[in-house]
C-alpha cells in the first residue's frame, strides 16, 4: 500500500475536485483603497448635487461630469483587479445564476428532469425554452442563494446523474435539430463516494465525446466559476464565452495552493499563476469572446448583465445557423484540436 | 477484493532478515504490498508481479510497450514533442525546471510514449503513460500525442490501445491541460464513428482528468488488479465527506463491481486479452 499512498501524495497533479473553502476577504492594496475612497467621495457629490431643489443647468452639467469621472474610475478599478479578486466576484453570492438568465433571456421555460437512470440532479438544470422566438435546449449549473438552497443545489456541484441528464437533453436537441445553450457556474463535479460509485469520470468523459459530435449548435457561457472537469463536461461547444468576471480553471486556486505550495494560504498566488481570467484565456485562444458585465460586476444588476449577454448569444446563434451539421461538427473538432501549444 | 485480504494476511507474516537485504542490495526488492523480499530476476520473469501476493508493481512506459509488442521492431512517434510551459508557471520551483529534471531522469520529453508495432501479428497503435514523469500528468504534450495517435489509428484503420497511469491533468499548464480532455475525447469520437476498436487499460493509478476522458472511453475498459482508479482523489473525497473511505474504495475491483470496467485482467493475461478482443472485433490478424 505504500506505493499507493505515494501516488496519492504525488504533487503536480490537478486533483480535479479540491473543494473551494470559503474565501478570506480579498487583500486590498493602498492604491485600491484610495480608488474606492475617491469613488465614494464623488458619489456623495452627485447625491448632494442631485438633492438640490431647482438645480440649474450648471448643476446638471456638474452632475454629468462627476458621473463620468466615477464611471471612469470604476472602469479603471475593475480593469485592474487581481485574479483573486475576480474569483471573489465570480463566487459572489448575488451573482446571476442560470435561473436568472432563464428568467431574463428566455420565454416559456419548461424544465426537463432526471437522467432516466438514477435521479434528478438539482445542481444542474436542463429544459426547453424560447430565445428570441427560437426554441432551444437549455443546460446550466445551478447554485443556491441562501444556506438551505445552497445545500439543496449541492453548491452547484453535479453528480453523474446531472451530467447524464445534460447528455439526454443534448440528444433531444440533436434529434429535433434545436440549438443548445449552456450556462456554466460550478466549483466542479461533486467529489463524493456516491458520485464515484456511479461513475463520475465516465459520465464526464462520455459528455466530452458526445458534445464534440453533436450535430447542432452549442453555445457555452461561463457565467461564474468554470471549475475543472465538472465545468468542461457541459462546455464543449462551437463558441465559448466568458463573462468578464468569471474564471475557468483546471483546479481551484485553493486546491492548487495546498498541493503545489503545501500551504492553503497561497491561494492568491496560485490564482495569479494559473491564469484563469477571461483575459488570460482569450489570449490563449481557449475562449472566443469576453462578455462585458455591468459596472462593478454582474451581481449588482442581473438584468443589465443579461442584456449585455443577449446580443452576443443572438449573433453567435445566427452565425452558426448558417452552417450544416457536418460543418458545425468539423469546425468544433478543429477548435478543440488546436488547443495547447508545445515545442515540436 | 482478494487484494486486500491477501495483504492483511501477509502483514502478519514475519519480514525476512534485514542483514540479508543489506548484503544483497540491488538484487532484491521489497514488495510494497506484502513486504516479501523478492529476487529482482524472479520479479522480472513474473511480469513485475509479486509471486507471493500478486501485487502488480508499477511499470515504466517503455517496459509496458516491451511487454505488449511482439518484438523490438516497434516505432515510436512524436518523441520530440515538449512542453512550451504556456503559463510560465512557477510554484516553489519553476515548472520549466521540473520538466528538465523529469526529462533528464527518464530520457523522455513528456509523460507518454506513443508507438505502433505488432501485437500477436496485428499492427496496432499503443500509447503508454509514464507515472515517473510529473505524476504521469496530462498537459498539452500528452494531449497532443494521444490525439495524434488516435488520428493515426483512424487513418490506418488500426486498433488502438492506451495504457493509462496518471494522476490527472497537469496543473502547471492550467486550463490548457483541461482542454486536452476535450481534445482527446473528440478524437476518440471520430475513431468510434469509424468503428476502429479502442481498448483502454487502466493501471495504478489512473485518476482525475485522464479517467474523465480517454481512460473511460474504450470499447472495452479494463484494469490491472488492485489499481487505484477514480475521478476525485481519495484525499479530496475524505476532506469533503469528513470520514474515512470504505475499504477497497476506488480499486479496479470496486469499479468492476459498480459496472465501470469490463474486466480486471492480470498483467500476465493482458496481451492475450487484448489480442483476443481485437480478433473478436476485426477477425484474425
Ligand atoms: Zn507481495
Amino acid at each position: 500500500m505504500r506505493e499507493r499512498a505515494k501516488a496519492r501524495q504525488q504533487s503536480a497533479v490537478a486533483d480535479p475536485q479540491e473543494p473551494s473553502s470559503p474565501a478570506p476577504p480579498a487583500g486590498r492594496s493602498d492604491r485600491e483603497q484610495l480608488r474606492e475612497l475617491e469613488i465614494a467621495a464623488l458619489e456623495r457629490d452627485i447625491a448632494a448635487l442631485s438633492s438640490l431643489t431647482d438645480p440649474s443647468d450648471a448643476t446638471a452639467l456638474d452632475i454629468e461630469r462627476i458621473r463620468n469621472e466615477v464611471a471612469e474610475l470604476k472602469r479603471d478599478f475593475y480593469l485592474h483587479i487581481s485574479p483573486w479578486q475576480r474569483i471573489q466576484l465570480a463566487r459572489h453570492p448575488q451573482r446571476p445564476y442560470t435561473e436568472d438568465f432563464i428568467r431574463l433571456l428566455f420565454k416559456n421555460f419548461s424544465e426537463i428532469h432526471g437522467d432516466r437512470n438514477f435521479a434528478d440532479d438539482p445542481a444542474l438544470l436542463t429544459g426547453m425554452a424560447w430565445f428570441r422566438g427560437q426554441p432551444v435546449i437549455l443546460i446550466g449549473s445551478q447554485k443556491g442563494r441562501d444556506t438551505r438552497q445552497r445545500v439543496a443545489r449541492n453548491f452547484g456541484q453535479a453528480k453523474p446523474e446531472g451530467y447524464r441528464k445534460a447528455l439526454r437533453a443534448m440528444q433531444l436537441a440533436a434529434k429535433f435539430a434545436r440549438p443548445v445553450m449552456v450556462f456554466v457556474d460550478t466549483p466542479g463535479a461533486y467529489p463524493g463516494v456516491d458520485a464515484e460509485e456511479r461513475g463520475q469520470a465516465e459520465a464526464i468523459a462520455r459528455n466530452l465525446r458526445e458534445m464534440s459530435r453533436l450535430p447542432v449548435p452549442i453555445l457555452i457561457t461561463i457565467t461564474g466559476e468554470g471549475g475543472s472537469g465538472g465545468a468542461l463536461a457541459i462546455a464543449v461547444g462551437d463558441r465559448v464565452f466568458m463573462l468578464e468576471n468569471s474564471v475557468y480553471s483546471v483546479i481551484s486556486p485553493e486546491g492548487c495552493a495546498s498541493i503545489m505550495w503545501r500551504d492553503a494560504t497561497k491561494a492568491e498566488t496560485a490564482a495569479q499563476a494559473l491564469k484563469i481570467t477571461a483575459t488570460d484565456l482569450l489570449e490563449m485562444k481557449i475562449i472566443d469572446e469576453i462578455v462585458p458585465e455591468p459596472e462593478g460586476g454582474a451581481h449588482g444588476d442581473h438584468a443589465a448583465a443579461a442584456k449585455l449577454l443577449e446580443p452576443v448569444l443572438a449573433r453567435a446563434l445566427e452565425e452558426l445557423s448558417r452552417l450544416s451539421p457536418r460543418q458545425l461538427v468539423d469546425q468544433r473538432y478543429e477548435k478543440f484540436r488546436r488547443m495547447g501549444q508545445f515545442f515540436a | 477484493m482478494t487484494w486486500f485480504k491477501r495483504e492483511k494476511k501477509s502483514i502478519e507474516n514475519p519480514t525476512p532478515v534485514d542483514e540479508r537485504r543489506v548484503r544483497t542490495e540491488g538484487l532484491w526488492i521489497k514488495c510494497g504490498a506484502c513486504r516479501a523480499i523478492i529476487w529482482k530476476k524472479d520479479l522480472e520473469a513474473n511480469w513485475e508481479v509479486c509471486p507471493k501476493c500478486d501485487h502488480h508493481f508499477r511499470l515504466g512506459a517503455r517496459r509496458r510497450l516491451e511487454l505488449l509488442f511482439d518484438d523490438e521492431f516497434w516505432t515510436e512517434f512524436d518523441a520530440g514533442l515538449a512542453s512550451s510551459d504556456p503559463l510560465l508557471f512557477s510554484d516553489t520551483r519553476p515548472y520549466a525546471q521540473r520538466l528538465r529534471d523529469a526529462q533528464r531522469k527518464l530520457g523522455m520529453k513528456d509523460a507518454i510514449l506513443t508507438a505502433e508495432g505488432k501485437l500477436r501479428g496485428r499492427q496496432v497503435t499503443c500509447c503508454s503513460m509514464e507515472f515517473g514523469f510529473i505524476g504521469g500528468s496530462m498537459g498539452a504534450v500528452v494531449g497532443e500525442k494521444v490525439a495524434r495517435a488516435v488520428e493515426r489509428s483512424l487513418a490506418q484503420k488500426q486498433p488502438l490501445v492506451i495504457i493509462s497511469c496518471s494522476g490527472g491533468a497537469r496543473m502547471m499548464e492550467g486550463t490548457v491541460s483541461l482542454m486536452q480532455l476535450a481534445k482527446v475525447a473528440a478524437a476518440l469520437g471520430r475513431l468510434d464513428d469509424a468503428r476502429v476498436p479502442f481498448i483502454s487499460v487502466l493501471t495504478d493509478p489512473t485518476t482525475g482528468g485522464v479517467t474523465a476522458s480517454y481512460a473511460m472511453l474504450g470499447d472495452l475498459n479494463i484494469a490491472e488488479p488492485g489499481a487505484l482508479i477514480g475521478f476525485a482523489g481519495p484525499r479530496v473525497i475524505e476532506q469533503t465527506i469528513r470520514q474515512k473511505l470504505p475499504e477497497g474504495f476506488q480499486t479496479a475491483e470496486f469499479l468492476l463491481e459498480h459496472g465501470f470496467l469490463d474486466a480486471v485482467v492480470s498483467r500476465k493475461e493482458l496481451k492475450n486479452y487484448i489480442a483476443q478482443a481485437f480478433e473478436f472485433f476485426l477477425g484474425p490478424a
